[in-house]
């Protein structure tokens, strides 16, 4: 059974031991691949999400699969722990330094390594941006199809390790679904090649489980991605409610109807007001819901059915629908919905941002609740939800100068991710667990199931060494914070197994 | 027959199994038991009685079934509310389910273009090696809470655990479906694949047999018109694609070792001897061979695929192995990860790889 299943990590390394370490990477990297001075340390201390900090005792910074190798040897011997890090763009402290451990940053993998237009795959290293793949497949005509908000920052080795999604997924499937193959190198300095571009791998489905392992499994050093033809059309229509209600009766009933939008995003009254105010993009400012639907296919494709989702949406007392004239306004009413994050940002010194996925149809049950809760803790919330896929991102506006506003804010949440597993969804839609809703995992799963997340790590990293503590509690862990909650008077699902 | 929840009684039986350390076969309708290698020393725990759709809702794109519910069921179950599973599970015999087909993560022909079984499991329920009874994944498109176990359960022959029920994405059926035939021989039609996929996205099977190339287009009425103007070709019955999906077509009456080899796009036609059906756009390739199966893994492997003896006697089964092998290092994962879930070496001993 993995050590780590009874005891939380994290004693400092001793300065003599950190010493060692550092000799021991650089007789195998150069003296610049190795950060080990404080001001060198400190762009690490945090991921995307920077109520989290911690400096770490060392990074490295390989360029090689052999260097990769050899850092990961020096590691196993030592038993020192490694968070892998990418971009460092991740929203729920997946990369967030361990004061035992050291930083593998994989930015210096960042080449195209080869485009084959012909079987349409890209051969990528771990650090290449996410945009920048279906940047260089757009000479084929190309894209790669998942597309994370952050796009234009995180790296694909970042997306496999979160599984991430984006506002395309419902037609076009998660990370998962776009990754063929993909090179990791195992704590024990072992190079295995997962999956492959010809169909169903034999054996047991390791390229799926290592999607969305937050570095918990094996550092991923190279990934063959499937690539698409961009549609030959796409349109985009904008529809405005004046109630929640309305607007997710619309989106159930076209996709009830048969037809899959490429994107179908929706947002709240104060998530339109946030990004109008920001993009200037167009959103009725007075709808208390709005929904963009995209359609992409063949030019006959996409004008049937936008006919068909225009008769849909007009039967549910939609008070605006407005087809994007061209190519410029269907961007212009995209980048208000893309940066809806920001413009809530400009409303409030800190913001909080939750993933949660929910059975759509309790759409308006989670949106009330929420709405009870914001009036409890004095906390404003604007909503943006996956509307297709039921992944609601409420964000949560809050001053962290205001002494006790973070902590409320994380309990807020925390309720938030507990009501969104009480209706029948799950705790992080694209997200990760990483450290941010590691108690809430204790909700969602019980000890047995824990205890079976913690088998399958042992049965590539039997000491525990990869990203530990993140993603899966330790059954002490969830002890402690049912006790907590009982504390409150508020445990959920009284009924679970605890220790 | 009835739906029914046999929860209880299968914890029973694996709760037994354990306490007298008793390895055992899991078997529901019994249409896949070519596949792999049964071992024929064991007793068999029987899941076709746990049966039935648990949950389905339409505008959700997902329903969740017992493992011993008929693909049949579920099929009809979904076309009355004019959605069905993308990836056309084969029925080789009516009694298929969707637990089985999960376990074996068969697919037809629409793989290469709607995705497989794996691209469409959400979450299941399953009793691991110590009796437990567990949940992962959900009902939900988008959930990344823990390790993706029902991915890995999905393909694993039911090695690792005993599967209860399963929660999958459905599709809607297209609304106007067409299948065109066009004669051409097997290098041409290859390229043709190739270029076609790069340009329409209404094709969801391709097919090549006999000289002929055949293509499924799906979508919208005139969508499907226009583009089965373009690719020209005849017309024929759509029965062509679950005849050759449920292996009825003509081509599988032979009494040789069936092989299904799996390769990159673009692969050429591969060196080995015996009548080979093209399907997925020519990544999946049935081939009746007597060819030594070292040779045909190899030349499989040289194209950058592998090679599976589908379907066979035991003599063979046992001595070439059906699946094929991994790597060392991904068969050291196999056992620790068998080891697992699975520490006692209970469930299908010997069904996917002799080791595990």
């Amino acid at each position: 059974m993995s050590q780590a299943l009874f005891s939380e990590p994290q004693t400092p390394l001793t300065e003599e031991k950190r010493i060692g370490l550092i000799d021991a990477f650089l007789r195998v990297l150069p003296d610049e691949s190795v950060l080990r001075a404080d001001e060198e340390l400190l762009p690490y201390e945090s991921d995307g999400l920077a109520v989290y900090q911690q400096k770490p005792p060392v990074v490295v910074l390989p360029e090689t699969v052999e260097q990769v190798q050899a850092i990961l040897k020096i590691c196993s011997r030592e038993g020192v722990p490694v968070v892998a890090r990418g971009a460092g763009t991740g929203l729920s402290g997946g990369a967030l330094p361990l004061a035992n451990g050291i930083v593998l940053g994989m930015a210096k993998f960042n080449q195209i390594i080869d485009i084959d237009e012909h079987a349409r795959t890209a051969t990528v290293q771990p650090g290449v941006r996410n945009l920048a793949i279906s940047e260089a497949a757009s000479d084929y005509n190309l894209y790669y199809a998942p597309d994370p908000s952050s796009q234009i920052a995180c790296t694909i080795g970042g997306n496999v390790a979160e599984n991430s999604g984006g506002v395309h997924c419902l037609k076009y499937g998660l990370t998962v679904h776009n990754v063929l193959q993909v090179t990791a190198v195992t704590i024990h300095g072992d190079v295995i090649t997962f999956g492959g571009t010809a169909p169903d791998t034999p054996g047991y489905d390791l390229l799926g489980v290592l999607h969305g392992s937050e570095g918990m499994l094996a550092v991923t050093v190279e990934i063959v991605v499937k690539l698409l033809p961009r549609p030959a059309t796409t349109r985009l229509l904008m529809a405005a409610f004046d109630n929640v209600d309305n607007a997710g009766n619309a989106v159930a009933d076209i996709i009830g109807s048969g037809i899959i939008p490429a994107g179908l995003e929706m947002m709240d009254n104060p998530a339109i007001i946030a990004a109008e105010a920001f993009a200037q993009c167009g959103y009725p400012t007075d709808a208390e819901a709005l929904f963009l639907c995209e359609l992409d296919g063949t030019e006959e494709e996409v004008s049937d059915q936008m006919a068909k989702v225009e008769k849909i949406i007009a039967r549910h007392n939609v008070t605006k629908l407005h087809l994007a004239k061209d190519e410029t306004e269907r961007m212009m009413l995209w980048k208000g919905r893309k940066s809806a994050f920001p413009a809530v940002g400009r409303l409030s010194p800190d913001y909080y941002c939750i993933d949660g996925t929910i059975p759509r149809r309790h759409l308006s049950t989670v949106l009330q609740k929420m709405a009870e809760w914001s009036e409890d803790y004095k906390l404003r919330i604007a909503n943006v939800f996956h509307a297709g896929d039921g992944n609601l991102h409420p964000l949560i506006l809050f001053d962290a100068n205001i002494p006790g506003e973070l902590e409320r804010t994380e309990e807020l949440g925390g309720k938030i991710l507990e009501l969104c597993v009480e209706v029948g969804g799950t705790i992080t839609g694209e997200h990760g667990v990483g450290m941010e809703k590691i108690n809430q995992m204790c909700v969602q799963f019980d000890a047995n199931e824990i205890t079976q997340f913690h088998a399958l790590k042992n049965a590539f990293d039997p000491d525990a060494l990869l990203n530990p503590g993140k993603a899966i509690p330790t059954l002490n862990r969830c002890a402690e914070f049912g006790a907590l909650h009982v504390h409150h008077g508020e445990l959920p699902h009284s009924d679970l197994e605890r220790f | 027959m009835q739906d029914n929840d046999a929860t209880k009684l299968l914890e029973q039986q694996v709760k037994q199994a354990i306490a007298e350390k008793q390895p055992f076969n899991i078997r529901a309708g019994g249409s896949k038991d070519f596949i792999g290698v049964v071992a024929d020393t064991v007793p068999t725990v029987d899941v076709s009685a746990h049966r039935g759709v648990v949950a389905y809702e339409p505008t959700e794109l997902v329903i969740t079934a017992r493992t011993g519910t008929l693909i049949h069921t579920i099929k009809s179950t979904l076309a009355e509310h004019g959605q069905m599973l993308a990836f056309e599970p084969p029925l080789y015999t009516a009694d298929a389910t969707i637990g089985g087909t999960v376990a074996a993560a068969v697919s037809g022909p629409s793989r290469p273009y709607l995705g497989g079984v794996r691209d469409h499991v959400l979450g299941c329920r399953l009793i691991n090696g110590q009796g437990h009874l567990l949940k992962f994944g959900g009902e939900v498109m988008k959930n990344v809470a823990g390790y993706d176990v029902t991915r890995l359960m999905t393909g694993a022959m039911g090695t690792l655990g005993l599967l209860m029920d399963v929660s999958l994405k459905v599709v809607p059926i297209a609304e106007h479906e067409v299948t065109l035939r066009q004669e051409l021989d097997i290098h041409s039609a290859l390229t043709r694949l190739q270029q076609l996929a790069g340009e329409s996205p209404l094709i969801t099977a391709a097919a090549w047999h006999d000289g002929a190339l055949h293509i499924r287009l799906a979508g919208v009425e005139n969508a499907v018109s226009v583009a089965a103007s373009t690719f020209g070709g005849e017309k024929i019955e759509a029965n062509f694609w679950s005849e050759l999906n449920n292996h009825q077509h003509a081509f599988f009456d032979v009494d040789t070792p069936l092989w299904r080899l799996s390769v990159p796009p673009l692969t050429p036609e591969l060196d080995i001897n015996g009548a080979t059906l093209y399907d997925w756009a020519g990544m999946q390739r049935w081939c009746f061979s007597n060819e030594n199966a070292e040779k045909i893994r190899a030349t499989a492997v040289a194209a950058g695929g592998h090679a599976q003896l589908y379907k066979a006697d035991d003599k063979l089964k046992r001595t070439a192995g059906t699946f094929h092998p991994p790597s060392n290092e991904i068969m050291t994962l196999h056992k620790n990860i068998k080891n697992e879930f699975d520490p006692l070496g209970l469930f299908n001993p010997g069904r996917l790889y002799a080791a595990i």
